[in-house]
C-alpha cells in the first residue's frame, strides 16, 4: 500500500521543494537519498516541520551521525518517512569552537534521539542543548577526551584500564541557553530522591550478555530503568578509521554475530556501490541466501534462549538443533560456525560447497515439522501464554518514535522490512511476504519470529534451484580507494533495520564510519516498555525485544 | 604417572610437559598416604565435576551455549551446571572480550568465586585483545587482570576446542594437592606463580 501510495503522491523531488520553500537557507544537494544542510538555529524549528508537514512525515530516525570535519564538528541526521517511504539526511553544523560545540536537541521531536545524541556527545563532545538526559553513553563519566575526534589521544595512559570501580554518579546533565545565548550546565537526578534502586546486571543470565539495568522499584513494580550500556564497547568505528576498506569487513561478524552474513552483505554493497563494482547475479544469490539462512538460525536462537528465560529450558535444545544444522551447512561453505567472513568485496570468497544444494533442501524438508513442534511445546502452553501475552505492549506509533524495527516493530503493526520498503540486491523479484502483527506484545513478537523463519523458508525454496552459473567474485582491484563523498544505506539485519553512513576522502581507508546498529533503540525502549510491569516482566519484555548486547555497544 | 582419560590416550595430549612438572613435584614432596589417598579421591570428583559460571560478553558465549545443547553435550563431562553466580561455581570460563568498564566487575566477579578457582581464557579477545587490541577501550588480553590456567584459542573456538580445553583443566585437578594445597594455604595466585608456564607471564 505503501508504494502506490508514495508512487502517486509524492517523490523526493516534491519533499525537497517543500523544504526549500519553508526553509529558504536550506542547502540541498543529491537526489536520492538528498542531504539537506541548515544553520543550527533553524534546525530545531526543521525538525517539527519534517516530522508534521503532512507532506513530508519524516516520523522516523534512523541514526544520528557525529562528525569531525578537523575544522568543525557536527551531526548528520537519517530521517525516513514511514508514510511515503523516503529517507533523507539533515547535516548541521555546531556552534561553538571545539571546547564547546552545541547543537539543539531533537529529543522532543523523535524519542529516540535522547539517546543517539548521548552516543554523539559521548564520541564527539558535542553538546546538544535541551536534550534531557546528556550524560556519556558508553564511556566512564571520567574518561578522558572524545575517541571519534580526530586529534583524540589514544595514549592508554590517560585513560587506563583500572580495576578500581568506575565513579557512579546519581545526576545527569541538562544543558539550557541563558538569555545571553550563553550554554548553563543543570544537573538534575535521573532516579528521584528516596527510590529504591536495584542493579540487574552486566552479569545476569538474563541480560544476554553484559546489558545493565538501573531500576527503580516500589515493591515488585519497576518505576524507572536506566540503561547503563559500554560494558562491551569496543570502539569498532575509531578501529575502522585506520583500516583499510576490505580489513573492515570482518568486524560486522562481531557485532551481531547472528547477523554475521547479514552485515558483512551490507557493507560490501555499500563498497561496491561506492567503487561503482558490479557483482554476478551468482554471487548475488548466494548473499541472499546466506542471508535467510542467518535469519532462520538467529531466530531458533531466539527462540531458544527467549524460552529459556521463561523456564522452559527443554526448548533451547529443540531449537539449537536447527541451528546446528544450518551451521553445518554454513561451515562446509565458509569454513567456519561463526565469524564467516565469507562476503568480500566483489562477491564471496569461495564457491559454494559441492552438497550446498541437497544440505538446504534437507534443511526446507525437516524445517516445516520442527516449527510445528516447536508451536506444540511452547506457543500453546498455558504458562507460555500467560506471561507473554498482553506484556509489554508497545504502540505503533511508540514503535517508530523509538526506531524499533525488525520483528520486534512489525509485531506492533509497523511494516519496516527493509527488504521490502528499500529493496536491495535481488529481494525485489522474490516472493516473500511481510510478517506484521497488531498486538505489539511479548507473545506477538515471538509469533513474529516464528513466521519469518517459514518466510526465509520459502525464499531459500526458490533459489535453491535457481543459482546462476558464473562467477562467484568479480576481479577487483587488489587496492581498493574510493571517491570522495559520502554514502548511506539501509538494510535489513537479523533484528531490524541496518543502517551504514560512509565518508571518504579518496583514500584506501575510510573518513568515517558510521554503524547504525538496530539493537540500540530497541535498549532504549526498554524503559518505556516496563514502567508499571512487574521485575519478572522486564525478563520477557528484554527476552522478546531480542538485543544483542555487543550490537548496541559496538 | 600419566594422567589422563579413559576416551584419550596420553600422547593425544598437547603440554604433557606441564603436568608431567606437576606430578614430579608430588612425588619428590613425597606423598601421606592417608592425605595422599584422600586428595585422589576429592580430586577424582572435583575434577568431574567443575562447574563454570555463566558468563559470556560476546561472540565467544553463543559457542558456549552450543557447547551446552545437545550436540556436544557437556553434561557428558559434568560441567553442564553453570551457575549465574559465582560463589558457586568452580571457574570462569571468559568467554569474549573484557573492556575497560567491564574490566572492575570481571575482577570482582574472580574475587567472588570460591577457591579454588580457576579461570580459562577463551578466544583471541580474552587472551589478547584479538581483533580489537589496537582499540582504545579493549584490555589486551585478561592475564594483567587474573590468573589464567588455560588458553583456548580461536575466534571464536569451536566447541570441541573449548571442550579439549576444559578436559587441560581436569587434568590440572587431577594432579593437585587438595589438602594443605590449593583449596588453603596456598592462593590460587602463589600457586601459579610457583608454577610458570614457559613463555606466559601470569
Amino acid at each position: 500500500m505503501t508504494n502506490s501510495l508514495n508512487d502517486i503522491l509524492i517523490t523526493m523531488a516534491n519533499i525537497t521543494e517543500k523544504i526549500s520553500k519553508l526553509f529558504p537557507q536550506a542547502v540541498i544537494e543529491g537526489d536520492t537519498t538528498p542531504v539537506v544542510t541548515i544553520p543550527n538555529a533553524q534546525w530545531h524549528d526543521l525538525a517539527l516541520a519534517l516530522r508534521d508537514d503532512a507532506d513530508i512525515r519524516m516520523d522516523y530516525l534512523i541514526t544520528i551521525t557525529g562528525m569531525d570535519w578537523t575544522d568543525r564538528l557536527g551531526a548528520i541526521y537519517y530521517l525516513m518517512s514511514t508514510t511515503y517511504n523516503k529517507i533523507i539526511g539533515v547535516k548541521v553544523i555546531a556552534e561553538g569552537d571545539r571546547q564547546q560545540p552545541w547543537i539543539y536537541s531533537a529529543a522532543d521531536v523523535w524519542k529516540v534521539a535522547t539517546l543517539f545524541e548521548r552516543e554523539v556527545f559521548d564520541f564527539l563532545g558535542i553538546i546538544f542543548v535541551n536534550n534531557p538526559d546528556m550524560r556519556r553513553l558508553f564511556l566512564s563519566i571520567d574518561w578522558v577526551g572524545y575517541p571519534l575526534r580526530k586529534d583524540y589521544d589514544q595514549n592508554p595512559e590517560l585513560n587506563p584500564v583500572s580495576t578500581e570501580s568506575e565513579r557512579q554518579t546519581d545526576f545527569t546533565d541538562v544543558y539550557t541557553l541563558d538569555e545571553n545565548g550563553k550554554i548553563v550546565k543543570n544537573e538534575v537526578r535521573v532516579f528521584e530522591k528516596d527510590d529504591f534502586v536495584v542493579n540487574i546486571g552486566p552479569q545476569h543470565p538474563a541480560t544476554h550478555g553484559v546489558l545493565r539495568f538501573r531500576t527503580a522499584v516500589d515493591g515488585e513494580t519497576v518505576k524507572k530503568i536506566d540503561v547503563y550500556c559500554g560494558y562491551i564497547h569496543r570502539g569498532i568505528e575509531k578501529l575502522c578509521e585506520n583500516l583499510t576498506y576490505p580489513q573492515t569487513l570482518h568486524f560486522m561478524d562481531r557485532m551481531d554475530y547472528f547477523s554475521a552474513h547479514n552485515y558483512h552483505h551490507a557493507l560490501c554493497m555499500l563498497y561496491e556501490k561506492a567503487a561503482g563494482i558490479e557483482i554476478s547475479r551468482r554471487a548475488q544469490v548466494i548473499r541472499v541466501m546466506m542471508d535467510e539462512l542467518s535469519r532462520i538460525a538467529s531466530h531458533c536462537l531466539f527462540i531458544g534462549t527467549y524460552c529459556m528465560d521463561l523456564g522452559a529450558t527443554t526448548m533451547l535444545f529443540y531449537a539449537l538443533r536447527v541451528r546446528e544444522q544450518i551451521l553445518d551447512i554454513m561451515e562446509k561453505t565458509c569454513g567456519a560456525r561463526m565469524t564467516f567472513n565469507y562476503e568480500c568485496i566483489g562477491g564471496v570468497m569461495q564457491d559454494l560447497a559441492p552438497d550446498f544444494r541437497a544440505d538446504v533442501k534437507a534443511l526446507l524438508e525437516v524445517l516445516p515439522r520442527n516449527i510445528k513442534e516447536y508451536n506444540d511445546v511452547f506457543t500453546g502452553n498455558v504458562i507460555a501464554r500467560n506471561r507473554m501475552e498482553g506484556v509489554g505492549v508497545l504502540s505503533r506509533e511508540d514503535a517508530i518514535a523509538y526506531a524499533v524495527t525488525g520483528p520486534s516493530g512489525r509485531a506492533s503493526g509497523w511494516a519496516c522490512d527493509m527488504r521490502k520498503l528499500q529493496p536491495y540486491s535481488i529481494y525485489a523479484e522474490l516472493d516473500f511476504e511481510e510478517v506484521t502483527a497488531t498486538e505489539g506484545d511479548s507473545m506477538a513478537r515471538f509469533k513474529c519470529r516464528m513466521r519469518e523463519i517459514e518466510e526465509s523458508a520459502k525464499i531459500l525454496a526458490q533459489l535453491v534451484d535457481n543459482i546462476p552459473d558464473g562467477e562467484y567474485c568479480v576481479k577487483v582491484p587488489k587496492v581498493i580507494k574510493l571517491p570522495a563523498g559520502q554514502w548511506f544505506q539501509v538494510t535489513e539485519g537479523c533484528r531490524g533495520a541496518f543502517g551504514l553512513y560512509l565518508e571518504s576522502d579518496g583514500s584506501t581507508k575510510p573518513y568515517r564510519l558510521h554503524i547504525a546498529p538496530p539493537c540500540l533503540p530497541q535498549a532504549a525502549v526498554v524503559d518505556h516498555l516496563t514502567r508499571g510491569q512487574k521485575i519478572a516482566d522486564l525478563i520477557t519484555i528484554g527476552g522478546s525485544l531480542d538485543y544483542i548486547v555487543p550490537d548496541i555497544d559496538r | 604417572m600419566e594422567v589422563t582419560t579413559k576416551s584419550m590416550p596420553y600422547e593425544a595430549w598437547k603440554d604433557n610437559e606441564y603436568i608431567e612438572k606437576l606430578v614430579k613435584e608430588l612425588q619428590d614432596a613425597g606423598t601421606n598416604i592417608v592425605v595422599g589417598s584422600l586428595d585422589k579421591l576429592i580430586n577424582w570428583g572435583r575434577s568431574n565435576s567443575i562447574w563454570p559460571l555463566t558468563f559470556a560478553t560476546s561472540c565467544c558465549g553463543i559457542e558456549f551455549v552450543s557447547l551446552g545443547a545437545a550436540r556436544f553435550d557437556m553434561a557428558r563431562f559434568g560441567w553442564e551446571v553453570a551457575r549465574s553466580s559465582p560463589r558457586q561455581a568452580d571457574f570462569m570460563m571468559v568467554a569474549g572480550t573484557i573492556v575497560n568498564r567491564m574490566v572492575p566487575v570481571f575482577r570482582r566477579l574472580y574475587d567472588q568465586l570460591a577457591e579454588p578457582k580457576y579461570v580459562i581464557a577463551c578466544g583471541s579477545c580474552a587472551i589478547s585483545g584479538g581483533p580489537f587490541r589496537k582499540s582504545y577501550h579493549v584490555a589486551k588480553g585478561i592475564e594483567d587482570i587474573v590468573p589464567v590456567d588455560v588458553f583456548v584459542p580461536g575466534c571464536p573456538p569451536r566447541p570441541e576446542a573449548m571442550i579439549y580445553g576444559i578436559m587441560q583443566l581436569s587434568r590440572k585437578i587431577k594432579v593437585e594437592r587438595f589438602f594443605g594445597g590449593v583449596n588453603r594455604q596456598e592462593s590460587q595466585k602463589e600457586f601459579l606463580a610457583a608454577h610458570p608456564v614457559e613463555g606466559v607471564n601470569d
